[in-house]
């Protein structure tokens, strides 16, 4: 294992003092290891709080700030978050118009942000909503198993849910924007490589020099399916026609495109692989209204990608383009 | 009661537990990078550290009261689904046991029950989805049997125990329904479970610390 770390149980303490020192706009509990907006709780807001497992920055910490999130949980490496930190930080955010809890779909997130909500009810007169966001098309839906994991769409989510609250909406509301993405939003991701979780020293699995991984999560857990290496080109279709078929998108339709990067792909190959998600695009009549390149949700330092595509409205779109200030997303400012 | 399981027999299965934890952290957490997310060893080892070290020098007045430290500490350490499943496993099983010092073995096996209620609760697993509900449900249901039957409690820990090894050792061939595994599908066949084999490790403890 090769990684710039002191200790591998410090890196997430040691990371989270170093997002303090560089953003002044942001206040970290570091023992909670909650990661706040430092003028947290805006009075008559409805504030935004996610979380989940750290190793994907720079979801959740580096989307806090005025235009998106108020409060970020950081879990273990790939591992949720426990409640009191998400009820920790729900009562700190709280504004007097109530807090929304945006979850990612996997099981151990889901029940973690549950029992903490249940215990804000206990506790306090917090009005708590939440929506889980499972949005990843290479898991097949089914009521018997825990469903679709929650990826891209989590950052797309997050921009527009905390646009909609800066202008003042009801939590009803922001929490209805936060469904209408993820009933709009698909995405499918691959490996190049694996990662190595820290504390773990070794990658989580072995995929050879001339194999990738089509369907992978954001946990190193495999994918749907081991391939032969391919060219760009075609692993676009691979990611692209799966999501577009899911909707399905239709011609015409107008849409948010984002090619993430996993953490181990430069910004030269994203773009060649947005320049070819685009063409596909294009190709069935779909326009892009905005999009998003780059490193967002990652896994680690694995190598590969991912592509969101969201169904837009005009009422999306103008909450896209709301001005935000986060470390990761800045525009508008 | 005779045969009563003493607060300090529980305290000792807690301690049990947390070394085998110890011992075979990386065990579980090689099955986990197979079919999950690699890090169930390492979660439930930091959870049962901070447990034993919660117990360090504690007193506690009743099982209802020892095994609410232990399920909130396991809730607030572990994270991912082993948290919540764990603590609410032995948040349930000190309900049932309640607010004595002791516990017969008719009152363990129920609250064995209890906390395997409160595992399918927060989980909502059935039988054959690959979780630790394959391992610890036929311990259960082996411990009642035996109980029933008029067995010594080693000789029912003990059944227990072997029940869950063999519910663990049925996890492989299934075809995971739930957590992280599932998203493998066909792919998660002839792994073990982690959480089958860590929930193993429980009635182990149970078997050698109250037998």
């Amino acid at each position: 294992m090769k990684k710039l770390i002191n200790d591998p149980g410090d890196v997430i303490g040691e990371a989270l003092l170093g997002i303090e020192a560089a953003h002044p706009d942001l206040a970290v509990d570091h023992t909670t290891k909650v990661v706040y907006r430092a003028d947290a709780p805006v009075s008559g807001k409805v504030a935004l709080v996610s979380g989940g497992g750290s190793g994907h920055e720079p979801l959740h910490g580096g989307f806090v700030g005025p235009g998106m999130l108020d409060a970020a949980c950081a879990g273990e490496i790939f591992t949720s978050p426990v409640p009191d930190q998400m009820l920790a930080a729900t009562k700190a955010v709280d504004g007097g118009v109530g807090v929304l809890h945006i979850v990612k779909n996997y099981t151990g997130d889901v029940m973690n942000f549950e029992m903490a909500a249940d215990l804000a009810a206990a506790e306090t007169g917090v009005d708590v909503a939440s929506v889980v966001i499972d949005d990843d098309v290479a898991v097949q839906d089914s009521l018997f198993t825990a469903g679709r994991r929650g990826v891209g769409t989590t950052v797309i989510a997050e921009k527009l849910a905390g646009a909609a609250a800066e202008q003042g909406r009801p939590l009803s509301d922001v929490a209805d924007v936060v469904k209408a993405v993820n009933a709009n939003g698909r995405s499918m991701g691959m490996a190049l490589t694996s990662c190595t979780v820290p504390a773990a020293g070794q990658p989580t699995f072995e995929l050879g020099d001339d194999e990738m991984e089509i369907g992978i999560g954001i946990h190193g857990e495999p994918g749907r399916k081991r391939v032969p290496l391919a060219a760009a080109r075609e692993v676009a279709a691979m990611l692209v026609e799966p999501i577009l078929e899911d909707l399905p998108f239709n011609r015409g339709d107008a849409v948010i495109a984002f090619v993430n990067g996993m953490g181990g792909t430069p910004l030269i190959e994203l773009y060649l692989m947005y320049n070819e998600v685009a063409r596909i695009m294009n190709g069935r009549g779909i326009e892009i209204a905005r999009s998003l390149v780059g490193p967002y949700i990652t896994s680690l330092e694995m190598a590969g990608c991912s592509v969101t595509v969201v169904k837009v409205s005009d009422d999306m779109l103008d909450l896209w383009d709301a001005p935000v200030n986060t470390p990761a997303l800045r525009w508008g400012v | 009661m005779s045969n009563a399981i003493t607060l300090s027999a529980l305290t000792a299965w807690v301690r049990e537990f947390g070394a085998l934890i110890d011992t075979h952290k990386d065990e579980l957490t090689q099955l986990d990078s197979a079919i999950g997310d690699a890090d169930h060893g390492i979660n439930m080892d930091r959870g049962m550290a901070a447990v034993l070290a919660a117990l360090d020098g504690e007193e506690f007045p009743s099982n209802a009261a020892l095994f609410k430290k232990i399920g909130m500490t396991l809730v607030s350490s572990v994270g991912g689904a082993s948290g919540p499943l764990y603590g609410t496993f032995f948040l349930r099983f000190g309900a049932a046991c309640g607010d004595a010092a002791e516990v017969d073995p008719e009152g363990f096996a129920k609250a064995m029950r209890a906390g395997l209620d409160g595992v399918v609760a927060r989980g909502k697993a059935e039988a054959g989805d690959k979780t630790m509900y394959d391992a610890l449900a036929p311990a259960v249901d082996a411990l009642d049997d035996a109980i029933a039957s008029g067995s010594e409690l080693r000789a029912a820990l003990r059944a227990a125990a072997g029940a869950a090894e063999s519910g663990r050792d049925a996890t492989t061939p299934m075809l995971a329904r739930k957590g992280r595994a599932s998203y493998l599908g066909e792919r998660s066949v002839g792994h073990q479970d982690p959480g089958a084999t860590s929930a193993a490790l429980l009635m182990r403890a149970a078997a050698s610390a109250l037998g």
